[in-house]
């Protein structure tokens, strides 16, 4: 995994709560065996009508959008489905950070363990995100903060051992395979494992 | 939301598994290493993973410890079996060969598309005793929660975490917080697990559950069958919780005794008191604590586009607060009545209902009954023992006399990816878990409650209090 510290991109800005991966990636498109190229699915169903066509008033279809790396979200992104299928779309898609005030338990776990960092700030830091669409800002993962449009920061907690593997590009499987000894001794006195 | 912090010693039913699994103890630097004594597989979210372990060269280090089968994008129509499943999408095929390949190579038991107790996961993991006690369980799918009715920490892993635990046997873990439900009273006629889980999201809401592991205790969760507790446990994750668990008691080892991988003879013996220690402490410290009373519930319907949107079927929408774009999706308007809400689909399945006494529940208000013109009803067996049971109880012939769909097992219209699915503007009352938008498929309006709503709402064309319909001595559940 590539290391991640610093990402400086403009928002994109989607405020709606409870958004769940049903919509970040629906069920039809989680027939693939492979985790390349899901981008295109990406909200399907909202950025797409049902003949295919493009709807131009979808947030990530506006020219505004392109390139952004940034998503602003609203409450309890990514609840629902485990589908890692929904922060692999978001990734290939160019969306390297998710900011909100709650991020759903599985849909976090799933986004920082493939380099999408899923950040949750302070209400208040949240509305003036919101409130920007289209801001430069930066994301300094070091040192925990996001830049503020029209200046200051709001910090944001990462739990430590994700932070450490996405600073460094450790993939945190290496970190438990390494650990053999201890699985292997734990099996030895735990009769129910054998 | 009555929130309160609950104080003295104790330990709670979820502390005592986590602290059985604990390889290693997390530290400021690092998660908790938790073995996992079972991990289930499915077609869908496994391949990925397999693919790791392969190009890093690393075996599954306990196929002995994980069960799969396939569920998600099987065909369950009856005239798509009797084609051979030739009408099976191209790629879910190449998926679910996959997944045999994958279980051959690595040693891994399959229940697969010809086995005879293949079935939905969260289904068969019970329905054989694979699920038991105390155990940890995880699945890359979020309907995990499902097994922690048996006392069990169950909860759903992304891909990622399905190698690792292929390749380890463990998870890199946080200790989560832990949340008591407790539900006192006692569910009246008509009212079930169901509408009890659907009221109790409706309270903490889709996010309230976030970082938590909920215990469901209370009088009210003592009286419920193990089809019940399943239901209840299943939807946790639609309150936003890690997991949800009841602590195991005389119902749950009724349940497991004799099934086909419970343990047998003294071994038996020796686990029942084991289990029998798995109960929270009294007094035991909560991070949070939510009281429901179960004897002021009605039947529950949701009218929204995420299961915290719910009211009790006698009611209407919320004439005022209600999200506009749910509204404007499901084509409800403020303050409208839910009961006579027109209805194209009524489905009978998923991991949440579709076990034997679910199935019994639909066919108590089905029984002499017709579904009603232009209403397609279809009714989905969890497994393919649950459909042997409901068989041999002459349910299929209920479901037939009455116009419904008998179908073989599967997630089917739960989830739209294998070949059941609602059009764009159909309403569809469902017993499934997640009403959000374009889950049934493309533009259709899903309706979540329970087998008896559902049922009764497929006899009347329009979704329905099923109380009324329950005033029959032929009533079999």
């Amino acid at each position: 995994m590539e290391a991640i510290d610093v990402i400086r991109s403009r928002t994109v800005v989607m405020p709606d709560a409870n958004v769940d991966t049903d919509q970040i990636i629906p069920a039809r498109f989680l027939t693939t065996t492979s985790r390349d190229g899901l981008g295109q699915h990406l909200f399907a169903d909202h950025r797409f009508d049902p003949d295919g066509g493009l709807r131009s008033d979808f947030v990530l279809n506006r020219p505004e959008a392109e390139g952004c790396q940034v998503l602003i979200a609203g409450d309890n992104f990514g609840c629902g489905s485990s589908r890692e299928h929904a922060p692999w779309a978001l990734l290939d898609f160019g969306v390297r950070v998710v900011i909100s005030t709650a991020i759903a338990d599985i849909f976090r776990s799933n986004a920082l363990r493939n380099g999408l960092l899923a950040i949750v700030v302070e209400a208040d830091a949240h509305r003036r995100l919101l409130e920007a669409p289209g801001a430069d800002i930066s994301v300094d993962l070091r040192a925990g903060t996001v830049s503020m449009p029209g200046g200051g920061a709001t910090r944001f907690e990462i739990e430590g051992f994700a932070r450490h593997c996405l600073l460094e590009g450790i993939d945190p499987l290496g970190y438990l395979l390494s650990k053999d000894a201890e699985i292997r001794a734990y099996e030895g006195s735990h009769p129910w494992t054998r | 939301m009555a929130i309160q912090k609950e104080s003295s010693i104790g330990r709670t039913l979820f502390d005592k598994i986590w602290d059985r699994h604990v390889v290693i103890p997390e530290t400021a630097e690092a998660p908790a290493v938790l073995y996992v004594d079972l991990h289930l597989v499915h077609e869908v979210t496994s391949p990925q993973a397999f693919d790791v372990l392969r190009q890093r060269g690393l075996d599954v280090r306990r196929p002995d410890r994980t069960l799969a089968t396939v569920d998600h994008s099987i065909p369950t129509a009856v005239a798509s079996w009797k084609n051979g499943l030739v009408d099976m999408d191209v790629a879910a095929r190449n998926q679910v060969r996959k997944l045999a390949t994958n279980c051959g190579r690595t040693g891994i038991r399959l229940y697969g598309v010809n086995n005879s107790r293949r079935g939905i996961v969260h289904v068969i993991g019970p329905e054989l005793g694979a699920t038991r006690p105390g155990m940890t369980i995880v699945c890359g799918d979020s309907h995990t929660t499902t097994h922690g009715a048996f006392g069990a920490l169950a909860f759903g892993i992304g891909t990622t975490e399905v190698a690792h635990v292929l390749a380890t046997q463990c998870l890199l873990q946080r200790k989560p917080k832990t949340l008591a439900v407790r539900v006192d009273g006692h569910l009246q006629e008509g009212v079930t697990a169901k509408d009890l889980v659907l009221a109790i999201i409706g309270q903490i809401g889709v996010g309230g559950g976030t970082g938590h592991v909920i215990e469901f205790r209370g009088s009210a969760v003592r009286q419920l069958s193990m089809d019940a507790r399943m239901t209840v446990c299943n939807m946790a994750i639609e309150a936003g919780a890690r997991a949800g668990m009841v602590a195991p008691d005389d119902v749950t080892f009724e349940y497991l005794s004799g099934r086909a991988m419970a343990p047998s003879g003294p071994d038996w013996d020796r686990a029942v008191e084991d289990w029998r220690s798995l109960t929270s402490d009294p007094g035991a410290d909560f991070d949070a604590c939510v009281r429901i009373d179960a004897s002021a519930l009605e039947p529950q319907v949701t009218w929204g586009t995420d299961p915290g949107m719910v009211a009790a079927v006698t009611d209407r929408v919320p004439a005022s607060g209600a999200s506009l774009r749910a509204l404007d999706y499901m084509g409800f308007s403020a303050g409208e009545p839910l009961q006579g809400r027109p209805v194209d689909v009524v489905f009978v399945g998923s991991c949440t209902n579709s076990r034997l006494s679910d199935l019994r529940q639909a066919a108590s208000v089905l029984a002499g009954r017709r579904v009603a013109k232009g209403v397609r009803m279809l009714v989905v067996p969890g497994s393919q023992e649950t459909k042997r049971l409901a068989e041999a109880e002459g349910l299929d012939k209920i479901f037939a006399e009455a116009g419904a769909e008998w179908h073989e097992s599967g997630c089917s219209l739960c989830i739209a990816m294998n070949g059941d699915r609602a059009k764009a503007g159909q309403t569809v009352v469902s017993t499934s878990n997640r009403n959000f938008e374009g889950r049934q498929g493309s533009g259709a309006r899903t309706l979540l409650a329970s087998p008896l709503t559902a049922a009764a709402s497929a006899i009347t064309g329009a979704l329905a209090d099923p109380r009324p319909l329950l005033d029959r001595p032929r009533r079999i559940a």
